[in-house]
């Protein structure tokens, strides 16, 4: 319990998928102007993020790994080069049912989230979750964690944007630097400010 | 023609660059630059799947049913992507274990999708071909800028030979600690836009709040 503990705090703090991996930054550039609509894409990709993850770790471990089909009788096949296109093919199946699932049960909240949905597929802080699950060699409990975790850590980063950006826009900024530009040099003092937690261990 | 086909290739670059003006692909742009060797294998991979998935989406475009087509384009890129990967690990192993999931996320990097998307879809392959390339040059370009101020300044080498000595091996130069960790990057992206934006200043953004002048008297 300890060790996903451990693991949730520095996939929220220390390895922010934002800030210090880059990932989704088109997105996070793009939609960070107002609080709410931030929110709201925070929270959609956390969900999308959180049955993405450990379901492709269903997968990577039942279906491509070397070895994973010897319950279907072929213990020598190793399908791992067709894992960037299950994992594409899994978030953009797995977006399409959260967005029709919220369609016919839960019609405010798809009000709310409905228009960021499609945008998250494309998102490189989903796929990235999921590579790096990979790469990491999570197992399932571990997955769920992480992508629930690193999803928190993602909507954190773009609502503080946001409010940050609300603020900004009444400021005298130099004409080139205007919009996309200080937009950039914020992150980058956000980004400083969460390197602070590097090194904490739980 | 031929003009046309040279400001396909050669728009992108600065007058319309993916990262600056269009806000397209940044994502990896950041985190593959603290070494030149890296950013450009990366740079050669994106061109690679740029040019080529706009001239296959291109040939397919007439066949393409409007309601399935961004995971028709998702499959097309995702499988040259896998080419790629396949390729990086066969050939330059260690570059591939440096690039990690980056080289995967070309799949959701948005110049490939946008360019598929927008330009693709609409136009004969050769001339898709043509603004993939451009694109991805467009790109490469960028990176390749940052990642010649992170590893000169970062660590005083150019492709890993020494430029400036650093102090740790007799030299006089203190190297900038600060240009290898994530944040610069962002900095550095930042002073870019700024200077392409005083260079051209028609990319400059409108301004939602204007400062009153208020008269001295």
């Amino acid at each position: 319990m300890g060790d996903l503990v451990s693991l949730a705090v520095k996939a929220i703090f220390v390895e922010n998928l934002a800030l210090s991996f880059f990932l989704g930054m088109c997105t996070f550039i793009a939609v960070s102007k107002k609080i709410a609509t931030a929110i709201g894409l925070g929270i959609s990709v956390m969900v999308v993020q959180v049955i993405t993850v450990p379901a492709n770790n269903l997968i990577l471990t039942y279906l491509l790994k070397p070895g994973a089909l010897s319950w279907a009788g072929f213990p020598d096949v190793d399908l791992t080069f067709l894992g960037l296109i299950s994992y594409i093919g899994v978030i953009a199946a797995m977006v399409q049912i959260v967005e029709m699932t919220l369609d016919k049960y839960f019609p405010p909240l798809y009000n709310a989230l409905g228009i960021f949905l499609p945008l998250i597929t494309v998102n490189c802080a989903i796929l990235g979750g999921s590579l790096f699950m990979v790469e990491r060699d999570y197992n399932f409990a571990e997955s769920t964690t992480y992508g629930l975790a690193s999803g928190f850590g993602w909507a954190l980063a773009i609502a503080t944007m946001a409010g940050v950006r609300e603020k900004l826009k009444y400021s005298d900024i130099p004409d080139g630097l205007q919009g996309l530009g200080i937009t950039f040099i914020t992150a980058g003092l956000m980004a400083m400010g969460f390197m602070c937690f590097s090194g904490v261990k739980l | 023609m031929s003009q046309t086909k040279k400001e396909l290739l050669v728009d992108p670059l600065v007058d319309n660059n993916p990262i600056t003006l269009q806000v397209l692909g940044i994502c990896s742009a950041l985190a593959v630059t603290s070494s030149l060797q890296v950013a450009l294998v990366m740079s050669i991979a994106v061109i690679a799947v740029c040019g080529f998935s706009s001239m296959s989406i291109s040939f397919l475009r007439n066949y393409i049913p409007g309601s399935i087509r961004i995971i028709v384009q998702m499959v097309i890129i995702a499988s040259l992507v896998i080419l790629v990967d396949q390729i990086l690990k066969a050939f330059a192993f260690e570059i591939s274990k440096t690039l990690s999931v980056f080289v995967g996320l070309i799949i959701t990097n948005c110049i490939v999708m946008g360019r598929a998307e927008a330009f693709a879809m609409k136009n004969p392959p050769m001339a898709s071909f043509l603004d993939g390339i451009g694109n991805g040059l467009g790109y490469g370009l960028l990176l390749m800028l940052v990642g010649v101020v992170r590893e000169l300044f970062g660590s005083g080498s150019l492709f890993g030979v020494t430029i400036l000595e650093s102090v740790n091996n007799g030299g006089w130069y203190v190297p900038n600690g600060l240009l290898l960790l994530p944040p610069s990057a962002f900095f550095i992206i930042g002073l870019l836009i700024w200077a392409a934006r005083t260079w051209k200043p028609a990319q400059v953004e409108e301004r939602e709040f204007k400062i009153q002048v208020v008269e001295e008297h």
